[in-house]
């Protein structure tokens, strides 16, 4: 038992801080949110040489060989940075679908996607039939599709995308309309079932994860204010009222952290229970992501309402996401499924 | 990054699981369960329990063996307390003293004061109660008024003569009706700062000039008590940690209470494992109105894994040699608010059941554990209070 990262895995994330104080701003956002694309292509190169889009491709096609549990914490990082680009999609997503592809189209798909991927020359993005519309899809090279059970790999000439705009002005959601054909099935079946499964698994997982970097930035940046704000002659900070809702909101952060961590480890390590813990982590990421939010806000007051202040940014991202993949509600009641499936 | 137990540990586990298999007492060996820990008579047999588990070295596994434990670490000291509650081995009649005082003991005592309190506290031949809240200090603890006076003794008997005597009141002592010495915090220099002015002392409660007022808690039953001291004589020797030095020993105490040793995890994931079979129950009964509350059992399962998963990390931190700051709050804002969440969902799934009692006039194990549940946002510091730690220590907001 030790349940803690490792010096290369905090090394790891420490470099991501690194590089998004300097290339992620909250005005670096604003920009992104501006921009056609939602997100940026030379911060995607930046991300991709430090080798973040590709630490889940194995060695073999130039990534770095590493599993869930080093991607955690740059997620995590992401969601902290407020970074625009569709990370989770690609690197704990895309890349394990692919890498675990079955048959002779599993090695096709591996050998023309996998390095480019590394390369940072290709993004994924994940669309279910559930979903209203396929986050990160304008800009993707490669969309894997999902309809009627069967999981499907996409290139993004074969889609025709209509863009359909979000609160969450980075994640640019679209409409994508394609035909499903032999060519770019990838799983039918009960293979696909299973495949699908984990795949939201990893969802729950990853995304859990972004919002646990959203909700510690909302509370820093609440807690900052509360310091730097003053009325009737003091700092707001020293009120007890904000000082308990402050409070609450850590609380709730600090307590799903872990759970999202313990999450990428059974993902990682094929635990039987991997389901079950992704959904726990995922009702709890969410649901201190909104409360994070909303707390944030309120700390803030008028000025937290304005399009001028940065907080918006990140309480777009926690709403938006906390509801990614299944809410909190959702993944409860997966729980307690899973919970009265096995018999005592 | 590993969740694993070692081997090792996991044999620990099964000779645990063995061991209370065999010996906890149960209806069906005729042997328990054991009446309530808060009648005189409850209270006797769970010091015999106490013993029970001593002679078989399971009563503080944790401590070194010298003091009566097996100098086993932390994580087998989480794998014991698992298969406690699993077992639904009986309410540790001993937790002020082996959980509260023991920690600070080990930390601040002398070698003389080590070799004295523990293994009589480790057997349960002495149990402590703890006495630091008095009738006007309760969350302002550094606003205690009862005194300790030094009196030397005989002219030339030196300090060994020194004595301290001891007047004032200390309430909601927990288990303080029955308990054998009490460890309180007394002002022992009025005119010093508020935190500066205070000692730790230890003092058995047959000492002639104490009183113990009962006092009946929410089930009727006595609980805790207040205690009086009137002109009490306590050697020297009983002070713990430096005269003067009280504020600073407590807060070790209170860090234990509120960190990682009052109350384990398997506490609320027992407990939560049980509230997800009584769902299972009363959705055959009748699925519908058991569903209404699905989400809160769901949210209470959550909780408590999170708080399960939490000790974990911690404990990592630790045996990294880290500590355990003022995160303590938060964990101690975390365990009670499961705690609570766990038992009124219970009680919400028992519908208008959940009022009755049991035959025996007592309230029934759900109900019994949603009445004690309650306290715990107000024992231990109150929630209100550890708020306002998380906010000043951890966020570094500004003190009103
Ligand atoms: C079951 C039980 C067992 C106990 N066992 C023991 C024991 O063994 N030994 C012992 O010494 N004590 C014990 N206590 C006492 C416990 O430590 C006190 O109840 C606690 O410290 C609160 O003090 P109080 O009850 O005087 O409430 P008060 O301090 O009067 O508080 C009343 C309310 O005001 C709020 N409040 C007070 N100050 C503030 C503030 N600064 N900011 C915000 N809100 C505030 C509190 O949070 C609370 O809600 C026990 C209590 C219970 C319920």
């Amino acid at each position: 038992m030790h349940f803690a990262f490792d010096e290369d895995q905090l090394e790891f994330r420490a470099q991501l801080r690194a590089l998004a104080e300097k290339q992620c701003t909250p005005a670096d956002i604003r920009e992104a949110w501006a921009s056609p694309l939602g997100w940026s292509r030379p911060r995607w190169a930046a991300l991709a040489e430090m080798g973040v889009v590709g630490i889940t491709v194995s060695e073999e096609f130039g990534g770095m060989g590493l599993g869930l549990v080093d991607a955690v914490l740059l997620l995590e990082e992401a969601g902290r940075a407020g970074l625009p680009e569709p990370l989770v999609e690609t690197i704990a997503l895309g890349v394990p679908v692919l890498a675990d592809a079955p048959g002779q189209q599993g090695s096709v798909l591996r050998s023309r996607w996998l390095s480019a991927v590394a390369d940072g020359g290709v993004r994924i993005a994940v669309g279910m039939s559930s979903m209203p519309a396929v986050p990160g899809a304008e800009g993707a090279e490669l969309l894997l599709l999902e309809r009627d059970g069967e999981l499907h790999a996409v290139p993004a000439a074969a889609v025709a995308l209509t863009p359909r705009p979000a609160l969450d002005g980075s994640r640019r959601l679209a409409q994508v309309d394609w035909e499903p054909s032999p060519s770019t099935l990838v799983v039918s079946g009960f293979e696909a079932e299973e495949v699908l499964a984990a795949l939201g698994d990893r969802a729950a997982m990853g995304v859990g994860a972004v919002l646990v970097g959203v909700a510690d930035r909302l509370v820093a940046m609440a807690a900052q204010y509360a310091k730097d704000r003053s009325q009737f002659g003091k700092p707001i900070g020293s009120f007890q009222a904000v000082k308990h809702h402050l409070a609450d909101a850590l609380v709730r952060v600090e307590f799903a952290r872990p759970m999202v961590y313990r999450a990428a480890l059974s993902l990682s390590e094929g635990d039987r229970d991997a389901s079950l813990h992704a959904s726990m982590a995922k009702a709890m990421a969410s649901d201190a992501a909104t409360l994070a939010a909303r707390t944030a806000l309120q700390v803030h007051g008028a000025i937290g309402y304005t399009w001028e202040h940065d907080l918006h940014l990140w309480m777009k991202r926690a709403w938006a996401l906390a509801a990614a993949w299944g809410d909190a509600a959702t993944h409860r009641a997966r729980v307690l499924e899973i919970l009265l499936a096995k018999r005592p | 990054m590993d969740l694993r137990f070692t081997s090792e540990q996991e044999r620990f586990r099964a000779e645990v699981r063995d061991w209370l298999e065999a010996h906890v007492p149960s209806a069906s060996r005729g042997t328990g369960p054991l009446p309530s820990l808060d009648t005189a008579e409850g209270f006797e047999a769970h010091r015999a329990w106490e013993r029970v588990m001593y002679d078989a070295r399971w009563s503080v596994v944790s401590w070194p063996e010298e003091f009566g434990g097996r100098g086993a670490g932390l994580l087998e000291w989480i794998i014991f307390e698992e298969e406690y509650y699993r077992a639904r081995a009986p309410t540790r009649v001993g937790q002020n003293g082996i959980f509260l005082l023991a920690p600070t003991v080990f930390e601040f005592g002398t070698p003389e004061q080590k070799a004295r309190y523990l293994p009589a506290m480790a057997s349960g031949e002495e149990i402590w109660c703890q006495g630091w809240s008095e009738p006007d200090a309760g969350s302002d603890l550094a606003a205690i008024r009862s005194r300790a006076t030094l009196t030397t003794g005989a002219p030339g008997a030196g300090t060994e003569g020194d004595r301290w005597v001891l007047n004032g009141q200390k309430t909601w002592c927990s288990r303080g009706a029955f308990a054998d010495w009490i460890f309180g915090l007394f002002r022992s220099d009025p005119d010093a700062e508020r935190h500066r002015g205070l000692t730790y002392f230890l003092v058995p409660m047959d000492s002639p000039g104490v009183t113990v007022r009962p006092i009946a808690q929410l089930d009727g039953e006595t609980g805790f008590a207040e205690v009086f001291f009137e002109d009490v004589e306590v050697p020297a020797g009983q002070v713990l940690g430096g005269v003067g030095e009280g504020w600073k020993v407590a807060m070790a105490t209170a860090g234990s209470e509120r960190g990682l040793s009052l109350r384990s995890p398997a506490r609320y994931t027992e407990a939560a494992a049980r509230l997800v079979e009584l769902y299972r129950r009363q959705a055959e009964a009748d699925p519908g109105r058991a569903g209404r509350h699905a989400d809160d059992v769901a949210r209470a399962v959550i909780d408590a894994e999170a708080y399960r998963l939490q000790t974990y990390w911690t404990v990592t931190r630790v045996l990294d040699g880290g500590g355990v700051g003022p995160e303590a709050s938060m964990n101690k804002l975390f365990w009670s608010e499961t705690d609570l969440a766990i038992q009124s969902t219970a009680l919400a799934l028992l519908g208008e059941e959940a009022e009755m009692l049991g035959d025996d006039s007592r309230p029934p194990p759900w109900l019994d554990g949603f009445l004690f549940a309650l306290a715990g946002p107000i024992y231990a510091g109150t929630n209100e209070i550890q708020r306002n730690v998380v906010a000043e220590r951890v966020l570094g907001l500004p003190r009103a």
